[in-house]
């Protein structure tokens, strides 16, 4: 499965306003950190604060912070918002004959397990699992 | 109230049954007084059926083994049943009664912990992500036996 990139650079932002809840993140710092257009991120943060997902603070010292609930928010929740995850599989399955229908159907095996996956990893799970990989660096 | 762990006990059968059959309104008496006979009574060894309780009442319940060179893998912890009562959920009983049984995994020397979900289910699989649980090594397969087996 390859995202695209608005739908990364939400995950990036989901996840780092999310790891400091409360905080108000700019579109500036998020877009340093993860090397990316800031404009590019204005409107990704755009979709997001629609879906509820971040909070926009207007303002000096203004920005975003997250806003939703990181125990129920999944992955699929914030993928969804920019691409349609479950229409590969349902082309997969559908197409064609023979050969082509054959692969289709082991391509479309690998998209919906992946999009369990998704499914079932919420944003709390996420962070836990970046505090556990940070503290097996740290030993 | 905060649940107790515990080993299962004959009594507690009638409850742990209706918890399954709220979840999954689906009656198997038959499937668990085997289970209860082969993990719940006499010399349990490697099998545990754990409860949790509260205010004397059934909340969920955790059933489990430890397998050795299944599939060639070293042994391993298997969970195959967890289930808490609708009603008794987000007050942690599902997270204590899995760290129960990893902890008797563990004191027998087990490192690893394995389970079986259904990718349909995301509540039970976000559950055991929630507690660290990644995907393994092994993949599941399965065959519709109404098809012919492949000769070759």
């Amino acid at each position: 499965m390859k995202l695209q990139k608005n739908t990364l650079f939400a995950l990036y932002s989901v996840l780092e306003s999310a790891s400091h809840p409360g905080r108000q993140l700019s579109a500036g710092e998020i877009a340093r950190k993860y090397r990316i257009s800031p404009h590019h991120l204005a409107k990704v943060l755009h979709t997001l604060a629609q879906a509820g997902v971040v909070e926009s603070v207007r303002g000096v010292g203004g920005g975003h912070r997250f806003s939703g609930n990181a125990k129920r928010l999944t992955l699929i929740d914030v993928i969804g918002l920019f691409e349609n995850v479950a229409a590969p599989r349902a082309r997969r399955q559908a197409a064609g004959a023979g050969v082509e229908r054959a692969i289709g159907t082991v391509l479309a095996e690998i998209d919906a397990m992946a999009e369990a996956t998704l499914r079932s990893i919420t944003v709390a799970t996420l962070l836990k699992l970046m505090a556990r990989q940070q503290r097996a660096r740290g030993r | 109230m905060s649940a107790r762990v515990r080993n299962v006990r004959a009594a507690d059968l009638e409850q742990v049954a209706a918890i399954d059959l709220e979840i999954t309104r689906v009656p198997k008496p038959e499937y668990w007084a085997g289970i209860y006979r082969r993990y719940g009574s006499g010399r349990r060894q490697q099998r545990f059926f754990l409860v949790a309780e509260a205010a004397g009442r059934i909340e969920g319940f955790v059933i489990g083994e430890v397998r050795d060179w299944e599939f060639g893998s070293p042994r391993c912890g298997w969970v195959f049943g967890i289930s808490v009562r609708p009603g008794a959920r987000l007050a942690g009983v599902g997270s204590r009664l899995l760290e129960a049984i990893c902890g008797g995994f563990r004191r027998l020397g087990v490192a690893k912990v394995r389970t079986l979900l259904a990718r349909d289910n995301p509540l039970i699989l976000s559950f055991f992500r929630s507690q660290g649980m990644m995907a393994g090594p092994y993949i599941p397969l399965e065959l519709d036996l109404e098809l012919e087996l492949d000769p070759d």
